[in-house]
């Protein structure tokens, strides 16, 4: 991969957690209505993957969903804005955190029902193939997900089609605060592809270049028509399930033994070994994510709230 | 004019829809060439147009609808078939939650034009799990549109018209409506929605019906007329959106109102048509509202049972009598 590329992916993963890192300051000060869900700690999946995407390939997204934004290429001020309940947000306020959406950039949404996602993006896989183009879709979902009907039919579905669909599986061990191991007889969500005939990969979620590659394949599979692949990633987040979550159910050293495996870490020590990075520019980098955001935060907060009677808008065409 | 059936009224709109549009697909199970519908709405379609576009699927309602819905998001114009209403509880979050919110949550960005058909209705036997009339449910999920068409003239223009909206559209057939004969033209027409149509001008009573209950209203009217009582029928043709001004104009004309639909009466359209009469026009009313309805049962089978709860002419007579 050229090194322009590999810095850019390092820039994004940083956006991403600079980015959840603020929205947790902003709630800590009441200016976040409602929940919040962060992705710190699963940056490599969204971004390794989306590093294989046009801007015209669709991704779908979850409540925990503002990393999958920010690596589709959404604004960050309008993604702040959003999570603010602001209008100038992408959903003008009516979505919130749990529902960011940026048709612009092929983001179609981030829907709160665990596995609603599943047939929405097989049914924009059906799309491209009507339409005959050669886009494809990106599905995120957490293991959580995998034990609904929605998985099960909208992968059936998108196999028996042979549809340019990436069913790209979070595991981070957790669906709030039931771990894996207490829902699922199998270790590998992954495995399930079996059932559906397609390919399924277990990768390393926090390794952004394995992620990477793994999706670079799946990717080439599906706009050849070869169908869908069913691609787990697996992760930690390091916060808990949303805000008030002090995740009790995880043990101290389970956290710390992801921690060391953090990322956004791995990846700047790889990229400086490889000569990609210089000390030097690994913090203009820094600075530089850190400035984006902060303007993001201060449009956000500059930015009016919608007139209340918008809540009557934009339900029917 | 000619007359056709209403199954066939339905496959008119659908084929001449989708001659003139290729985004319009039709997906659902046993749709295709090897069973063409349950009902055989969908007959001569997918090799008039190919399986690509006529699709069967594999049984798996809440994936037909969410593949439609996503397809709609981006670009498409699909038409889905649930087999039988009954089964739309298994679609139930991707209708109510994902087609018909995409559009509000996410602030107007996109639209979700697509088209979910599906027969309501009992009255052929097959009990609880196949003869549910469900538009209540629906009526209380904004963001969808519902057509209920009693007539082939206006299964083919509603039909038409639900494929052309923007926005989802829930159509809701009869099964016992599929055979009938009505008078259909053969150049192109639709029929708005929002539009009800006054099936028969009085000046005693109001009767407000959907679906099949519209059948039965009128032949109860025709009765009721030989005892020298002038009904008023109306049928709203589609319920979200609902055309008030003709159903309260007609109100305040007679000043007596009988809602009549074959839903469960508890919570029931006719709950919420009783309301909207209550608010905009109680100071019209010369008796008090009365409803027609199924009385809160699951449909069952043994035909002296399913009759039993339905509503037929002789409660529609005998409600009408009561506030005469």
């Amino acid at each position: 991969m050229e090194k322009e590329k590999l810095a850019k992916i390092y820039q994004r993963m940083l956006e991403i957690r600079c980015f959840e890192e603020k929205v947790y300051d902003l709630y800590g000060q009441n200016l976040v209505p409602g929940t919040i869900h962060l992705y710190a700690g699963q940056e490599a999946v969204a971004a390794g993957v989306c590093a294989n995407l046009r801007r015209d390939d669709y991704i779908t997204s979850t409540h925990r969903g503002h990393g999958h934004c920010i690596a589709k290429g959404a604004k960050l001020e309008r993604i702040m804005a959003e999570i603010l309940g602001k209008k100038t947000g992408y959903c003008k306020g009516k979505g919130g955190s749990m529902h960011i959406a940026d048709f612009s950039v092929g983001m179609l949404g981030a829907t709160a029902v665990v596995g609603a996602g599943i047939p929405i993006a097989t049914g924009a896989g059906l799309s491209i193939k009507l339409r005959e183009t050669d886009q494809v879709v990106a599905c995120f979902f957490g293991e959580g997900a995998s034990n609904q009907g929605t998985f099960h039919e909208g992968i059936n579905m998108a196999s028996i089609w042979a549809l340019p669909v990436l069913f790209v599986c979070e595991n981070n061990l957790y669906a709030m605060g039931t771990r894996q191991s207490r829902v699922m007889a199998i270790e590998n969500v992954a495995d399930r592809a079996v059932a559906y005939g397609i390919p399924g990969r277990v990768v390393d979620g926090n390794d952004v270049l394995a992620v990477y590659e793994v999706a670079h394949k799946a990717v080439e599979r599906a706009r050849k028509g070869k169908g869908p692949t069913l691609i787990e990633c697996k992760t930690y987040r390091h916060k808990g399930h949303s805000r008030f979550d002090p995740a009790a159910y995880r043990s101290k050293e389970e956290v710390e033994e992801w921690l060391t495996r953090d990322p956004i870490s791995r990846f700047k020590a790889r990229l400086l070994e490889m000569n990609v990075l210089t000390e030097q520019r690994a913090r203009e980098i820094e600075e530089s994510v850190t400035a984006d955001v902060e303007k993001a935060v201060q449009f956000a907060l500059e930015s009016p709230y919608p007139e209340p009677e918008e809540a009557l808008e934009d339900l029917y065409v | 004019m000619r007359k056709i059936t209403y199954r066939d009224a339905l496959r008119e709109a659908l084929r001449e829809e989708m001659a003139k549009d290729n985004n319009i697909f039709i997906i659902g199970e046993d749709v295709g060439r090897y069973w063409k519908g349950a009902f055989k709405v969908t007959k001569g379609l997918a090799e008039e147009f190919g399986d690509k576009r006529v699709r069967d699927t594999p049984i798996s309602e809440s994936a037909i609808v969410g593949v439609a819905a996503g397809a709609a998001i981006t670009g498409m114009r699909p038409v889905a078939e649930i087999m039988f209403g009954d089964l739309s509880t298994l679609a139930m979050d991707q209708i109510a939650n994902q087609a018909a919110k995409l559009r509000y949550m996410f602030g107007g960005q996109t639209s979700v034009p697509m088209v979910i058909r599906m027969p309501f209705g009992a009255g052929v036997n097959i009990a609880a799990h196949h003869s549910q009339s469900l538009e209540a449910w629906f009526m209380h999920t904004p963001g969808l549109k519902i057509a209920m068409p009693s007539t082939p003239y206006d299964a083919k223009g509603l039909l038409k018209t639900a494929i052309r909206d923007d926005n989802p559209v829930m159509f809701f057939e009869h099964k016992l409506l599929y055979p009938i004969e009505g008078p259909v033209p053969e150049e192109e027409y639709t029929v708005p929605f929002g539009v009800a149509d006054v099936k028969r001008d009085g000046k005693d009573v109001t009767l407000v019906a959907t679906l099949y209950m519209v059948h039965k209203a009128l032949a109860a009217a025709e009765r009721l007329t030989k005892q020298g009582v002038d009904l008023e029928v109306i049928d709203p043709r589609t319920l979200i959106p609902l055309d008030k001004k003709t159903l309260i104009n007609s109100v305040k004309k007679t000043g007596r109102v009988v809602i009549v639909t074959e839903d469960c009466k508890t919570g029931g359209a006719s709950a919420e048509i009783a309301a909207i009469v209550a608010e905009e026009a109680l100071d019209y009313l010369d008796a008090p509202i009365k409803r027609v309805a199924e009385p809160d049962t699951p449909i069952p089978f043994s035909p002296p049972l399913e009759q039993f709860v339905l509503p037929d002419e002789e409660r529609i007579i005998k409600a009408v009598k009561e506030i005469m």
